[in-house]
């Protein structure tokens, strides 16, 4: 580890204390994990506090855990306690570092999680398209609305459990003369099916 | 007098100006934008979802679909992500010809970006200069990947093959005669580095002429001066990156601030704007093709200087050559792995971010060990800053959100992905 991210973990661990979750380093970058009712206040924190200065929020997205290490989406019962997460990238020029924050919902039928809107104002669509995708309410956004999917759209579309096929199809009916929206005709297939092989399987990066 | 009340208006999705499919709900005071709604998504095809369904090396050519106007810029990010991921070495031979082509492809994004930002504006005669010179970029991506535009050329580990010895040439047929065809080919007798040259020797050239046309030009001014100004400390708090950010005096591109691949041994300049208008922006992406034509020249005087593989010899990640697999029982045996099953990944997650020709380009990545990434998610530039379009049109007059549009440089495949 570089002596630049010792110094990011130590005025991470400095500023934040015992609100850190986890604090990870991993392939050069930094992973910070925190509650979900401290998630404003530690993003206010990693903005303001001149050690750490995250002024720009580059990305932020949501991941569904539901079938992480999994070949197939499992069983109802057997869903990881925590389900839905959101994921930002922080960047700050002042320093130079990057930083990457991750913060778990703690309800899986209805995951809440704090807007950043008023942190980072350019986090405002980044969270309408997790909302979109992955079904995550942000409280405190001002504009919550659906952003990529079509209007009208039903479910979340990104979710694990969410066909890549989709539930309907679209076409132009002559005889009504307009579209019309009809269940799918597509017989779902999978060219290459998903396999998880035990860990260090053909040693990719020791030259097997 | 009539009561005269705000008035809502559709621009897009299917304006010329609106660059693909924009739907714009504007609120207007007479003429004067008071709310402008982007509405995306018309283009959404589900990149992100699909390449969870594909294995990692099948998901690489969706990148150069994104960004249509600049796709080996997208590569980069995606094929570097899975390089951390794995820890694999990468030749530097293949770092210096992805270093070019990165370069190429930016000048092909600001010749299209600037080309169709002053026909929005009603320069004409603009976009047939840079579209000129776009087709002879199209050709260089065609001789090194076979396509002219979704070249799926670099790859985890380095990149499709090496640089061609020969350029493809026009033959005589009945629109051309052997004068204009000899003409044509004259640049072509050599190798595609030797095209390569030429075109960098006469784009400085080209960019003169645009600048002729534009920089000077009252009506270009009056279009652009003063029209969408950012402050710096709003460019930050928006998110904006690459040219929208130094048009507003940030000094920040991530190939000089954190370097990949070998951007730290080359020379070049970062241009910064003054104003943070539109003007200046236009200004930030002349001088950047201007630097990137001296990235592109530094990088074939290394790659003539210095022959050498251009991929990884690691065959559980990049195949081996058809004549190694004809010949070989394990090579065979790679081979079919690679192409059936794919690679396996080890779990982990990275992010990468790197200087596309609109801004940050970042993908991160979650692996949980499969052949298929877990999940992946690309942000784009230009969709961080179309959001900021109602905060760029408040106050302007429904003729500027066209120059809007075009200064923020949008494309629909980028911010819908």
């Amino acid at each position: 580890m570089s002596a630049k991210l010792d110094r990011l973990c130590q005025n991470l661990r400095d500023a934040l204390g015992e609100r850190i979750v986890s604090l990870t380093v991993d392939r050069g970058e930094v992973a910070l994990e925190v509650a979900a009712a401290e998630y404003l206040a530690v993003a206010t924190t990693l903005r303001d506090h001149p050690d750490l200065c995250f002024e720009q929020a580059m990305d932020l997205c949501g991941v569904d855990y539901a079938s992480y290490g999994a070949v197939v989406f499992p069983e109802a019962d057997q869903i990881t306690a925590r389900r839905f997460a959101a994921v930002s990238q922080l960047l700050s020029l002042t320093h130079n570092w990057r930083l990457r924050l991750r913060v778990f919902a703690t309800d899986n039928d209805f995951p809440v999680i704090d807007s950043l809107m008023d942190v980072w104002n350019g986090i405002n669509w980044f969270e309408r398209e997790a909302f979109d995708l992955y079904g995550i309410m942000f409280s405190g956004h001002n504009d919550l609305r659906r952003i990529l999917t079509d209007y009208g759209f039903v479910g979340h579309p990104f979710r694990k459990d969410f066909p890549i096929f989709g539930y309907v199809e679209m076409r132009y009916d002559p005889e009504l003369r307009r579209v019309v929206y009809q269940p799918v005709t597509i017989e779902p297939r999978e060219n290459t099916p998903r396999i998880v092989r035990e860990e260090n399987y053909g040693k990719v990066g020791d030259r097997g | 007098m009539a009561e005269i009340k705000n008035y809502t208006i559709n621009f897009g999705p299917q304006h010329p100006s609106a660059h693909g499919v924009l739907r714009l709900v504007l609120e207007l005071d007479g003429e004067v934008v008071v709310r402008a709604d982007p509405h995306i998504g018309l283009l959404h095809r589900g990149t992100e979802k699909l390449m969870e369904t594909r294995t990692w090396i099948q998901s690489l050519p969706y990148m150069d679909r994104l960004d249509y106007t600049s796709m080996l810029v997208n590569e980069h990010p995606f094929v570097l992500a899975i390089e951390r991921l794995l820890g694999v070495e990468v030749p530097i031979r293949a770092q210096y010809i992805r270093v070019m082509f990165a370069e190429i492809t930016r000048i092909l994004n600001h010749l299209l970006s600037i080309g169709t930002h002053a026909l929005d504006v009603g320069a004409m005669a603009m976009v047939l200069y840079t579209f000129r010179e776009r087709e002879d970029i199209f050709d260089m991506l065609e001789a090194v990947s076979g396509a002219r535009m979704h070249g799926a050329y670099f790859r985890p580990g380095g990149v499709y093959r090496d640089l061609p010895d020969r350029m493809p040439k026009y033959e005589i047929n009945k629109f051309k005669n052997a004068q204009t065809v000899k003409e044509l080919n004259a640049a072509r007798e050599g190798s595609l580095l030797d095209f390569i040259e030429d075109f960098t020797t006469r784009f400085p050239v080209y960019c003169d002429e645009y600048e002729t046309l534009l920089t000077d030009n009252r009506i270009w001014k009056q279009r652009l001066v003063g029209v969408g100004v950012v402050s710096p400390e709003r460019a930050l708090q928006l998110g904006f990156s690459g040219p929208m950010l130094r048009g507003s005096g940030v000094e920040w591109d991530l190939r000089k601030k954190q370097p990949y691949e070998v951007y730290d041994r080359l020379d070049f300049d970062i241009p910064v704007g003054v104003k943070g208008d539109s003007y200046d922006r236009y200004l930030v992406r002349m001088e950047e093709m201007r630097q990137a034509n001296r990235i592109i020249r530094q990088c074939i005087a290394w790659l003539r200087a210095n022959p050498g593989p251009v991929i990884t010899d690691n065959h559980k990640v990049a195949p081996p050559s058809r004549e190694k697999m004809k010949g070989s029982m394990e090579e065979l045996i790679h081979h079919f792995k690679l192409f059936s099953e794919g690679m396996h990944v080890p779990p982990g997650e990275v992010y990468v971010g790197t200087e596309h020709a609109k801004g940050e380009f970042g993908v991160y990545m979650i692996s949980d060990g499969a052949n298929k990434p877990y999940r992946v998610k690309l942000r784009s530039a230009a969709f961080q800053h179309l959001a900021a379009m109602d905060e760029l049109s408040k106050g302007h007059m429904l003729a500027d959100v066209v120059t809007l549009i075009g200064t923020i440089d949008v494309v629909f495949g980028d911010v819908d992905r």
